[in-house]
């Protein structure tokens, strides 16, 4: 919370402004009781119409005074809210796009657009009425407070005693509810989590005849959830009833004082007015300050997520090599690497080693689960090794900076997506000005080119929203011919081929074995087609290197391949 | 034209009046609780009117120094006390009303939502997503309970507020009411005046926070891509540049908007200082008392208040009314019900048999015609072709997710129409591509279909399908906690534990739709004992789009475009030169 607080700094004009402002106007209304006073002691005991209609049309001029300050004040809150929460924005931004796969995996996609959007609206609002009401309704309270020192001191006394009690009331309430509606929020999760659940299993609920028992799991869901509430509810709803009662209370003693006050000569008819108006204007201002802090609640637990946010830093720190690279293929070195995601305990990938040639061809096979995309996710270093290093062209990969290392590389990520835009725009995905003719050339070269001229306007193409436009194997082709226009040293392609047709997937390899300056080539994959003209096989089994070497050595040394390859070419 | 838009106004209104009375039908179960609130909401505005009165009074006693009632005010003070405490205790109860009275409606509809899901067709489910459902029973349940509790305790208590206040100022003075009541349109006026005007702004700043959003979406879900493009910095400009513009339209938006309350208090400041005035000088003229003026000054203020109240809540209800449309809408599907004497149980042999079965879903796209099968007990039947060509369609009919268009299908020579759905589907162990865990720990998954089975049974069974070894080495064995999404377990596991599940139970006739398609093949290749060892003497049926998976079944079925093509064994199917020896090839030729 106090970590955004920097952000209303730059607005520190608005922000003082705002309320003082909105001060202003409250002051002007306190004054509103005082004129009533005169019009009572001055104006009705004397019977002078004139004076009568003189504080009237006065307090007309203090009611117009307040709406140009209240106007003010809501130009200048509103002002200093939304340029805040800008602010606050493009840095969260800014930030989320620093992090490493890591910290992305750890916080996760849906609750970044979360805190993206959703948060930081309601904390724009949060601000905004903070700046307008925080201020103004204490501000109202402890000055009916004052004023009525001004009209008698014994009277003020009651008045402290009871903004004393109010306080300790709306405390107390709020003390004993908060961690209560965090509950009912707790319950709620569980409802949402039965239902969903008896709807993604609907099929084996009704396979196994489990509906009696799913349903009755969520009805008791649903019934703590509504029991919790109503305990909650009543303690809320003790809040008005007990204001009501110590105001009115205050009221009557106010009174009574009053009338021995007057009886004795030392306050008069309309001060006693004017007192009961200032403690009615309290009331009036704790209703306001209630529902306000309903909101104020919210939009800090909003601040608290959009902070952590904010102060989530990347795990990984960036290297300061520069290296100038010639553009050719380049050598990558793994050595005895390990890798743990997050806190688990098991190591996703361990005592990796090998070393590949400037323009070798690798592939990687394993099971699912068994370690190839972390092992290729680690070369453009998108996690950190827990141990050992991995090297490129002979540097460890943590001394480069990122963008020295990044642009030797390619990746061709497992789920081939298209970011909205046309054709061009996705070609040109992080590199400076690409000709036509060269986008061309590697369209050509990822059997690619066809699906761009047949759409038309060819590179002017803009791609829906989905990519549902292509076939999950264009979308893998256009993919490629985007990595392909990096003209990296080392071409990663993660599984992406898989839904490319035999004689694309040949062409293709061809095609790249063909390329001018052909770069280091790593191809993960399942099928054991796709790998076995590799110059290096890297088998991956739970993490481990199960076995290297090319096709033929491996069906003879490596048991793990051969099942592999055994369970995809059966040979009946 | 004129005339569409009247109709349509009339549907909604009678579509709204529909909602209402379903709603009210939900309340009737707590109409105690009602018209105590009613009740009591109605004693506490009516005596929190009363009490300016009698400050009034209490005001009218104390004149000036020597001149002061003390017998009287002590009486008059007394009975404020007695009114606050009525008063007081009255709100408390109607707030604990109105809690119990839309805490629990919102809990009965959604009982009512559940119950219905559960009996829903699978054919509904198909067409909804999930979050689309959730939706309605969580957020919409949870804003019609809020303007549900809202227009019980604005609505009613601001309604007669405003008609006591009138009454109360009535009985005062007549023309001071007709000052207040003549002025009071002024600050509705306004306020709506300001409430259309930002209107503009306010969809203004909505286009600007969509494109927003769509920017973040892209982004945040594309984060990964753009790093290994070192592309980070890409998306920043685009992103800034509408950032500031939604700033600026956000400014328009929030303070047009925000010019409401400052205006209508003006306004209602202005009425205060007319009724100041005039009362003062009625007063003078001594048509009037001081307390009288006080109490008409208590009232000019309050009497405003509820109309701003009451149009906030206008909205609200609108809001409330629509989410309880979307949730009736729900519970009012109509359910394909089993009707008549029905066989309640069957325990077959595992025959089954499929008579000029036709079906499809949308009744203008033939899918399956006239299928014809005949499956003796214990027989592995395969079912195979492209994609969309009815393979799991024909599981859809088997297990009576779908009813069949015309022709028959039946189990040890009965009608699976002429039995109940349960009794149908009692008959069969279904394993399927989506490997659905519930949230608990893996003994409660496992033991789902059979929850007497003793320890013992559960682990012959995991045994069995060769789940027991690696359950065995998790921390905390059967009774592991796994979440929504299976957690930490690997697609093979999870599949291992939906097979354990089929093995607790045993039922005569299995299904294993797309079951192993989303492991790879060495796994699929260890855990091929299992399902060997669960198919050992019951009839099965295979759909699988890898062929090397069913090469052992006693008869395959190929489909395509919802008929069955070709059918026989693997080799002989192979040697026949058909389709599916197209198929086979183009998975395997390299």
């Amino acid at each position: 919370m106090k970590y955004l607080l920097k952000y209303l700094k730059s607005y520190k004009l608005e922000c003082v402004l705002g309320p003082l402002f909105k001060l202003l106007e409250a002051s002007f209304e306190l004054f509103i009781p005082l004129l009533v006073r005169r019009i009572i002691d001055a104006g009705i005991a004397d019977r002078d119409t004139d004076y009568i209609i003189k504080n009237g049309a006065l307090m007309v001029a203090l009611g117009l005074i307040g709406l140009v300050c209240s106007l003010a004040a809501q130009y200048f809150s509103a002002k200093a809210a939304v340029f805040a929460s800008a602010a606050i924005k493009r840095d969260v931004f800014r930030n989320i796009m620093s992090l490493s796969y890591s910290e992305i995996d750890n916080i996760g996609t849906s609750t970044m657009i979360t805190r993206m959007t959703g948060d930081i609206n309601t904390l724009q609002n949060g601000i905004n009425m903070s700046l307008r009401l925080l201020l103004r309704s204490p501000f109202v309270v402890f000055g009916a407070v004052i004023m009525s020192f001004f009209i008698d001191l014994k009277a003020a006394g009651i008045f402290v005693l009871t903004v004393f009690l109010l306080a300790v009331v709306v405390y107390g309430v709020m003390f004993i509810t908060s961690p209560m509606h965090k509950s009912v929020q707790e319950k709620l999760d569980n409802v949402t989590l039965s239902l969903r659940s008896s709807l993604n299993g609907v099929r084996v609920i009704r396979a196994f005849g489990l509906e009696k028992s799913m349903q009755k799991e969520f009805t008791d869901a649903n019934g703590d959830l509504v029991h919790l509430q109503l305990r909650t509810g009543k303690i809320s709803a003790l809040l008005n009833p007990v204001t009501f009662v110590l105001i009115n209370a205050a009221t009557i003693w106010l009174l009574w004082s009053g009338a021995v006050s007057v009886d004795a000569g030392t306050l008069t008819q309309g001060s006693v007015v004017a007192l009961i108006n200032y403690m009615s204007q309290i009331l009036v201002e704790l209703i306001k300050l209630a529902n306000m802090i309903v909101l104020l609640t919210r939009s800090f637990a909003c601040a608290d997520r959009i902070a952590a946010l904010l102060n989530t830093k990347s795990s990984m720190k960036e290297g300061t090599l520069d290296k100038e690279w010639s553009g050719k293929a380049c050598r990558v070195d793994f050595m005895n690497c390990g890798v743990r995601y997050g806190k688990s305990n098991e190591k996703a990938l361990e005592g990796i080693t090998f070393s590949v040639m400037p323009g070798e061809t690798v592939g990687v096979i394993g099971g699912t689960g068994s370690g190839k995309t972390t092992l290729i996710n680690l070369i453009p270093r998108l996690y950190d090794v827990c141990d050992g290093s991995i090297k490129v062209d002979g540097m460890d990969v943590k001394e480069y900076r990122y963008s020295a290392l990044r642009k030797r590389i390619a990746v061709v990520p497992q789920k081939s997506v298209l970011i909205s835009g046309n054709i061009r725009k996705n070609m040109l995905l992080g590199s400076e000005e690409i000709s036509d003719e060269e986008i061309y050339a590697a369209l050509k070269t990822a059997e690619a080119y066809e699906i761009v001229k047949g759409k038309e306007g060819a590179l002017d193409y803009v791609v829906s929203h989905d990519g549902t436009d292509f076939s999950g194997g264009q979308r893998q082709r256009l993919c490629i011919a985007r990595a392909l226009l990096k003209k990296p040293g080392i071409l990663i392609l993660d599984d992406s081929t898989s839904a490319l047709d035999y004689a694309t997937d040949a062409a293709l390899r061809k095609n790249l074995k063909a390329m001018k300056s052909s770069p280091t080539v790593f191809i993960v994959s399942q099928r054991t087609a796709s790998i076995m003209y590799a110059d290096k096989i890297i088998v991956l089994d739970e993490g481990r290197i199960a076995g290297m070497g090319m096709h033929e050595e491996l069906m003879e040394s490596c048991p793990v391949y051969r099942e592999i390859y055994e369970s995809q070419n059966y040979s009946g | 034209m004129r005339n569409v838009k009247k109709t349509q106004e009339k549907n909604t209104a009678a579509e709204n009046f529909r909602i209402i009375r379903r709603i009210l039908h939900y309340l009737r179960r707590y109409i105690f609780f009602m018209i105590a609130a009613f009740v009591f909401a109605g004693i506490s505005s009516v005596l929190a009117l009363y009490l300016p009165v009698f400050t009034g009074d209490a005001v009218d006693l104390i004149v000036t120094k020597g001149r002061v009632d003390f017998g009287g005010l002590k009486f008059i003070l007394m009975e404020i006390a007695v009114i606050i405490v009525i008063c007081a205790i009255s709100q408390w109860i109607t707030n604990a009303c109105n809690n119990h009275v839309a805490y629990s409606t919102v809990r009965d509809i959604r009982n009512d939502s559940i119950k219905k899901i559960n009996s829903l067709s699978i054919a509904y489910h198909d067409a909804h997503r999930t979050g689309e459902t959730v939706n309605r029973v969580i957020s919409d349940a949870d804003q019609f309970s809020d303007g549900l509790l809202l227009g019980f305790t604005q609505f009613f208590t601001g309604l007669i507020t405003i008609i006591g206040t009138l009454v109360m100022m009535l009985a005062i003075d007549l023309r001071i009411t007709i000052l207040v009541v003549v002025m009071t349109p002024l600050s509705i006026l306004v306020a709506s005046f300001i409430a259309s005007s930002s209107f503009r702004f306010f969809k203004e700043q909505s286009e600007k926070r969509g494109e927003q959003t769509s920017i973040i979406t892209e982004m945040i879900e594309q984060e990964k891509l753009m790093i290994a493009f070192s592309a980070e910095n890409y998306a920043g400009a685009d992103f800034e540049a509408n950032n500031e513009e939604l700033a600026k339209s956000s400014l328009k938006a929030t303070f047009v908007s925000s010019l409401t309350n400052p205006s209508t208090r003006f306004i209602n400041n202005m009425i205060y200082a007319c009724v100041a005035i005039f009362g003062a000088l009625l007063v003078v003229s001594g048509e009037l008392s001081v307390g009288a003026l006080t109490a008409f000054l208590g009232y000019a203020n309050q009497y405003t208040k509820p109309f701003n109240e009451i149009s906030g809540v206008v909205t609200e209800l609108q809001n409330a009314l629509a989410c309880a449309g979307r949730l009736f809408e729900l519970i009012d599907e109509k359910i394909a019900g089993d009707s008549g004497e029905l066989l309640t149980e069957l325990s077959a042999k595992g025959e089954v048999e499929l008579k000029d079965v036709s079906f499809s879903y949308d009744k203008n796209k033939k899918l399956l015609q006239s299928v014809n099968i005949h499956v003796r007990p214990g027989e592995r039947y395969a079912i195979v072709g492209p994609t969309g060509c009815g393979k799991t369609t024909l599981i859809n009919l088997l297990m009576r997710f779908y009813d069949v268009d015309s022709g028959k299908i039946m189990v040890d020579g009965t009608d699976i129409m002429e039995m109940e759905k349960k009794a149908v589907r009692e008959n069969y162990g279904m394993v399927l591509q989506d490997t659905w865990l519930k949230p608990g720990t893996i003994r409660e998954n496992i033991i789902m279909g059979k929850p007497e089975a003793s320890d013992e049974e559960m682990i012959m069974a995991c045994k069995n399908s060769h789940a027991h070894s690696f359950i065995k080495q998790l921390e905390h064995g059967y009774d592991t906690v796994i979440g929504e999404d299976g957690g930490a377990l690997s697609q093979g596991q999870k599949q291992l534990i939906c097979i354990s599940r089929v093995m607790l139970t045993l039922p005569p006739m299995l299904i294993l739709d797309e079951a192993t398609s989303s492991i790879d093949t060495r796994t699929e290749l260890k855990i091929q004992d299992a399902f060997a060892e669960m198919m050992k003497g019951r009839t099965s049926f295979i759909v699988a789009h890898r062929l090397s998976t069913i090469k052992n079944a006693d008869c395959i079925l190929v489909m395509k475009d919802g008929n069955i093509i070709e059918q026989g064994k693997h080799e002989a199917l192979l040697s026949a030169g058909g389709f599916y020896q197209t198929l086979y090839k183009s998975q395997f030729e390299h």
